[in-house]
């Protein structure tokens, strides 16, 4: 069986992300996104190349098993509307609890700016944003949900936004991972992604900033607010604009704490109606937000900001500083464009940009060189004078944490979906060559196969589980609580028991016709066949040749005995040379000295020799002939290991 | 396996305790506090005018000393330390922790629900501040607190007050224990490891465990674990259908092997049941297993309790509802002022204890532990429960205490008051109950399953109205046939008290009753399995025997202990040692030996055949090509003698070869 994964979005690109896999006979697309750069149709996956979706009564949802929708942009939830209501898919829909709460809000926003600000025909409608989210089933994190019999999954925390999660599915004993957008370092209000050690068969990772490796966020933070400070310190006014949810919130709680800390009293303002009811939700969400946060909310809920108050239209030209979060972000149009008309022309005053800005907008234009006139049509320009800061940090995991994430993982392949293709094309190399395992970067309507996970199940005997955890010396005990990725954090580990030695292989597969298959320890299966065991054993009584030897040392063998004993204890240092008197035992290698006239053992018997000669009896079963061996051949070489100790054994005889 | 009912416990408040032994290790199901059993302690020091009655108990008879706590007696039969897993099934369940975690050599790993984790800290939270009040107030020199009946001298106790203290065999006095400190209480809260609903975690590679929603308060939990014996559902009180927390997962619990059935709410409603039960069972009730008519009844109580409050209100009275039942509460706080506002009654309700602020906060930010209603609230973006809106309408007032600034600076009456404690011996309830207990407009709203008498002692006599309810508290009996059914176990574990209910001839598992303090063995419920990769397995020297029917391989790899399950997977060394069987069998043939020898490059012939010392038969083969050797051959056992390695092994092979081997 094979894991096939159809990418029908964010396959080299930004922009509706769309992954069909399909694992032993389970179809499962995660996300269901809309591409902003386009308005026709390519701003859709193209559903119709969904497998048996095709020719059905029953289409899209026979022919997938669930969707999986990872956080609420629009690049990943954008198209869900559009899939359920007008395409018709009935099937479950899985997505974390802040995402149901919060994406109806991002795809109300975008049909509104859609149909009214650009005179679109709608896509879909507000009842189809109500209905298809009614079909919507809320996942906790770390919760196992058993979609049908066969399909497991369950939700990681994945940083990025409120409710953004990467999620895990399991069909058989085949298992992946889609991340979703994720972020491995923890901002003003989320925690960094958490994951387990699982056994996976496949990573599909995003890949935004598949060669940038960043530095710390305080520091570019703290740029932010020295630039907002010397602002509203020479009187000037701050624009902020932004999308209601996400990063409003965290440069907000980032403002709340400087302005305490400082003991600021100028106003900040939010847009009216935007963030304020987005805020009442993220009140009620604490637990998906940071640790700091969440420890502090009793007392004081880090979304009741203090110093926020809502902005009116005739507050744009009263003099004075203030900070104004408006929307929408990029400065494509509505309020925060008429702002930006207004305070643009003044010097003191200071526009922030988001990192990332769509070309065609006003923030794209600003972003790219430092144009002192923004023509807004042939009649219209706004003189650009004010301060421009661009925000330099990003919700998004950088190389460094993709590559962490992966060596954590250690899946057995990995595809790279949501990047840029030439920096997709380098990480993947590295994947490869560092990591050594094998990586993909589909485009757009590419399949890649790769194969699933099968087990043989058997039943295990008591004696051959008994044997096997019997505690010994060798015996590992291997938690998942890792030492080797100090930035990845893995709460839940997973405390597991690896047996390497050599009683695993005292276990005996057994099939029998008609039976399941069986395990059993090796001493069972000969009751099991009602036979005796047979042991081969080797034997060999080896002359060691002792010049000068006489009669008395010959008589007093264990005088010699103990003289091997000391040269045998140093070639095996691991201790397991064990001195009985009478004799000498290594494992099951047994040596005596023989005083028999005839011993059936020896081989090259030389009577002539025998005066010069110290027979010794050696037994020892297969499993420990090289040890047998070499022992034989230290017996052999005796003379000359004898005269080279010479002066070190008669101190000590 | 074993299992053992440590206590049935009592109700809602104290839930039971068992211990289960599995796979070698101690799962302890819960550790509760009796705190029915504080009703025999004065709540305040009595002076000596109180006239005992020769019959009928009086304030003076209770124990008049600084409050103890009863815990589960059986379980200080148990070494602490032997105790590998505790699973804690609700926030009622958590009360007794700090008395294990505080135990030297304690060292079990405690599993819990974030949200039970988080109550059961506040209620613990509480207890620990309300108890320090008392002491507070009272004091805890001799001199300020006239000690008439000293803790040594229980014998002299009222029999009806030595049972509660004893126990009914006299030997619960182990079982009281000085509360623990706030430093016992944020230990044992730092060693919980807390869970969300259908997480699973692994104890020791060996146990899955997985908390359920019991649907009996925000954060109460089944347990479903699975382990290489068998899989076991843990069923606790469970209540299908909730108008706050989320409702009773059962689906969860399908298709395990074993069910552990520990329900005992059943215990209080038994008398309610009649013949009505064997006529329910079948499909009619598997269809209403989680159907409204027991929600309904909830809120016709809840309904009538706020009726009755209205009521007291408009005649000038004020309501004392001392319920720690956080569900009830919530929902009370909304009804309540909707009646008030209905009935245009402006009356303020104060909400007063030490953790009342942290509690109502909490509430508000867990969507994800509630039921289906109000988890519809977060995603309409409005506040899960009405106490927000109330409190920023100034309707609802919450206080840390009685005698805090702000409560004295607010207090007015007539006004609905909800604090705790239930038993009506710590904390606010006791100035409160004080002051309107002669007040015959007033109303005091109790729970079922208090003593009420008993409790309601050291405040005689009482003009004051006094209203006691019930609430569900766990599954009908009549829907415990249909649920089996659909969660199909082969085993079920019922207590002993529910025989009439479960010992039909039409239930398709074996079904076994348990009492309290009996051990009672299961014997084994699935064989163990171990996973061998595909690829692993297909790698493996398989070899037909003589035994046609039957082929055997050798294992190769490691075997990996994780997840409850064993699976080998593909040894990390690759083994670089030529592969010999170890294991052989029979008794090799001379001539095929022979054969086998020639084959291999070596000629020998066979000696005669002579008998040893132990008369055993002894063939003899004498090798004197390429080298000179010896076989000998017994039934059990060949020597090869040898004095060179190559030849050693090439005889031990041939031999091996014709032998039966893997
Ligand atoms: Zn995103
Ligand atoms: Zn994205
Ligand atoms: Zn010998």
């Amino acid at each position: 069986m094979a894991i096939d994964c159809l990418v029908l979005g964010a396959g080299q690109e930004v922009g509706k992300s769309c992954v069909v896999v399909s694992i032993n006979g389970k179809r499962i697309m995660f996300d269901c996104g809309m591409h902003m750069g386009y308005l026709d149709h390519r701003r859709y996956p193209d559903f119709s190349l969904i497998p048996n979706s095709q020719g059905r009564s029953s289409g899209f949802d026979d022919a997938i098993d669930c969707i999986i929708i990872t956080h609420f942009h629009l690049d990943h939830v954008g198209a869900l509307p559009y899939f359920t209501e007008v395409c018709g898919y009935r099937g479950p829909i899985y997505m974390t609890y802040p995402t149901k709460a919060l994406a109806p809000l991002m795809l109300e926003d975008y049909r509104k700016v859609m149909v009214e600000r650009r005179g679109e025909e709608e896509q879909f409608t507000s009842d189809h944003i109500v209905e298809c989210m009614r079909k919507v089933i809320a996942v906790d994190l770390k919760q196992t949900v058993q979609v049908d019999k066969d399909l497991q999954i369950r939700a990681y925390y994945a940083g990025h936004v409120i409710g953004a999660a990467m999620f895990y599915a399991k069909v058989g004993d085949s298992a992946i991972l889609y991340t979703g957008d994720y972020n491995m370092t923890p901002d003003r209000h989320l925690g960094a992604a958490q994951i387990d050690r699982l056994h996976l068969d496949l990573v599909i990772s995003e890949s935004t900033y598949a060669t940038t490796i960043r530095d710390s966020k305080y520091a570019r933070e703290r740029e932010f607010l020295q630039a907002v400070h010397k602002c509203i310190s020479g009187r000037g006014k701050v624009l902020i604009p932004t999308f209601a949810l996400g990063r409003a919130q965290e440069l907000c709680i980032l403002l709340e704490d400087y302005w305490e800390r400082m003991n600021l009293k100028v106003p900040i303002y939010f847009s009216a109606g935007l963030t304020i009811q987005a805020n009442m939700y993220y009140k009620m969400l604490i637990s998906w937000t940071s640790q700091k946060i969440k420890e502090t909310y009793s007392t004081h809920n880090a979304f009741d900001f203090k110093h926020v108050k809502n902005f009116e239209r005739s507050m744009i030209d009263v003099p004075g500083p203030c900070v104004l979060f408006a929307t929408p972000g990029m400065i494509s149009g509505g309020f925060s464009l008429e702002v930006f008309k207004h305070w643009a022309p003044s010097g003191m005053n200071l526009v922030t940009l988001p990192g990332y800005c769509v070309a065609g907008t006003i923030g794209h234009k600003l972003m790219s060189g430092k144009p002192t006139k923004i023509e807004l049509d042939k009649d219209t320009h706004i003189d650009v004078r004010c301060q421009i800061h661009q925000l330099s940090f990003s919700p998004h995991t950088d190389a460094k944490g993709i590559m962490d994430l992966v060596k954590f993982l250690s899946p057995k392949h990995v595809i790279l979906v949501h990047g840029e293709k030439p920096k997709m094309a380098s990480l993947k190399g590295r994947i490869q060559s560092e990591l050594g395992i094998q990586c993909y970067d589909p485009a757009n309507y590419e399949t890649v196969s790769i194969p699933s996970t099968n087990y043989v199940k058997a039943v295990a005997s008591d004696a051959f589980v008994r044997s096997c955890l019997n505690p010994n010396f060798k015996f590992l005990k291997s938690s998942t609580e890792d030492e080797h990725n100090s930035s990845f954090k893995s709460r839940n580990c997973m405390p597991r028991l690896q047996v390497i030695d050599e009683r695993v292989l005292e276990g005996i597969l057994v099939l029998e016709k008609s039976q399941k298959a069986k395990v059993v320890h090796q001493e069972e299966l000969l009751l099991m066949l009602g036979e005796k065991k047979h042991t081969v054993q080797h034997a060999y009584c080896c002359p060691v040749h002792i010049a000068n030897l006489d009669s008395t040392d010959h008589i007093d063998g264990c005088l010699w005995l103990r003289l091997f004993s000391t040269i045998l204890s140093d070639e095996f240092p691991e201790g397991n040379v064990q001195d009985f008197g009478g004799h000498i035992q290594v494992e099951s290698f047994h040596m005596s000295i023989c005083l028999k006239d005839s011993c059936p053992y020896r081989i090259d018997d030389n009577p002539q020799n025998r005066s010069e000669c110290l027979n010794c009896c050696c037994t020892w079963s297969v499993e420990d002939e090289k040890i047998a061996w070499k022992i034989i051949s230290i017996l052999k070489n005796f003379q000359l290991e004898f005269n080279k100790r010479s002066t070190w054994s008669t101190r000590h005889i | 396996m074993k299992f053992t009912c440590l206590s049935k416990g009592g109700g809602f408040n104290f839930p039971s305790c068992h211990i289960l032994h599995i796979c070698g290790f101690r799962i302890l199901f819960d550790a509760p506090l009796d705190l029915s059993a504080l009703t025999i302690f004065s709540p305040v020091p009595v002076g000596p005018d109180g006239l005992s009655g020769e019959e009928a108990l009086c304030c003076r008879d209770l124990v008049h000393a600084e409050p103890c706590y009863k815990t589960v007696k059986n379980l200080h039969l148990w070494d602490a330390s032997f105790i590998d897993v505790v699973l804690i099934s609700s926030p009622m369940g958590m009360l007794g922790l700090p008395f294990l975690t505080r135990m030297k050599g304690f060292s079990a790993k405690i599993y819990v629900t974030e949200a039970t984790a988080r109550l059961g800290e506040l209620m613990m939270k509480d207890l620990v501040s309300v108890h320090m009040e008392f002491r507070q107030f009272y004091g805890d020199e001799e001199s300020a607190f006239p000690q008439r009946m000293k803790w040594e001298e229980l014998d002299q106790l009222p029999s009806r007050l030595k049972e509660i203290a004893l126990g009914k065999d006299g030997e619960e006095l182990g079982a009281w224990m000085t509360l623990y400190s706030a430093a016992d209480l944020k230990d044992c809260v730092q060693k919980v490891r807390t869970l969300k609903y259908g997480e699973e975690t692994c104890y020791n590679g060996t146990l899955v465990i997985k908390a359920v929603s019991s649907g009996l308060e925000i954060g109460a939990c089944n347990w479903a674990i699975n382990s290489p014996k068998g899989d076991i559902a843990f069923i606790s009180n469970s209540i299908f259908l909730s108008g706050h927390s989320m409702d009773f997962d059962y689906h969860a619990l399908e298709g395990n092997d074993l069910i552990l059935y520990s329900d005992f709410s059943f215990v209080h409603t038994m008398d309610d049941l009649d013949s009505e039960f064997n006529s329910a069972s079948g499909t009619d009730s598997l269809r209403s297993l989680a159907s409204a008519d027991g929600i309904l009844e909830e809120r016709g109580k809840l309904a009538f309790v706020c009726s009755c409050a209205v009521d007291a209100v408009k005649t000038g009275g004020s309501v004392l509802i001392p319920i720690d039942r956080l569900g009830v509460v919530l929902q009370l706080l909304e009804e309540i002022s909707a009646s008030l506002d209905s009935s245009n009654l402006k009356v303020p309700i104060y909400f007063i204890s030490s953790v009342s602020e942290e509690l109502l906060a909490f509430t508000n930010v867990i969507p994800e532990w509630l039921c289906r209603e109000r988890q519809e609230k977060l995603f309409s973006g409005k506040a899960l429960f009405g106490h927000v809106e109330l409190m920023k309408e100034k309707k609802l007032h919450v206080f840390p205490a009685v005698y805090s600034t702000e409560s004295l600076m607010n207090w007015q009456e007539p006004c609905i008051v909800f604090c705790p404690d239930w038993s009506l011996r710590l904390g606010p309830v006791v100035h409160l109950l004080r002051r309107w207990c002669g007040d015959q407009n007033s109303l005091l709203v109790l729970e079922n399953g208090i003593d009420t008498e008993l409790a309601l002692l050291p405040f005689k006599p009482i003009a004051m109205k006094v209203l006691q309810c019930s609430f569900l508290s766990g599954i009908n009996l009549r829907k415990v046939q249909p649920l089996l059914e659909i969660l199909q176990p082969k085993v079920v574990l019922f207590p002993e008290d529910l025989k009439q209910v479960s010992s039909g001839e039409s239930m398709p598992f074996s079904v076994l009753h348990y009492s309290e303090n009996e051990t009672l063995l299961i014997s084994s419920l699935k064989s163990s399995e171990v996973e061998l990769p595909m690829e692993l397995a297909t790698q493996f020297h398989f070899k037909k025997l003589k035994q046609e029917h039957i082929s055997v391989a050798r294992l190769k790899g490691e075997l990996l202990v994780g997840n409850g399950k064993y699976q080998l997977i593909s040894g990390s060394k690759q083994a670089d040692q030529k592969c010999r069987p170890v294991l052989c069998w029979g008794s090799p043939d001379i001539e095929t030996l022979l054969a086998a020898l020639s084959q291999r490059g070596i000629k020998g012939t066979v000696g005669g055949g002579t008998m040893d010392s132990k008369f055993e038969n002894v063939s003899v083969v004498h090798v004197h090509e390429p080298n000179r050797a010896c076989i000998e051959i017994r039934v059990t056992t060949s020597v090869v003698t040898a004095a060179d390695e190559d030849l050693a092994s090439q005889i031990s092979d041939a031999i091996c070869s014709v032998l039966a081997s893997t």
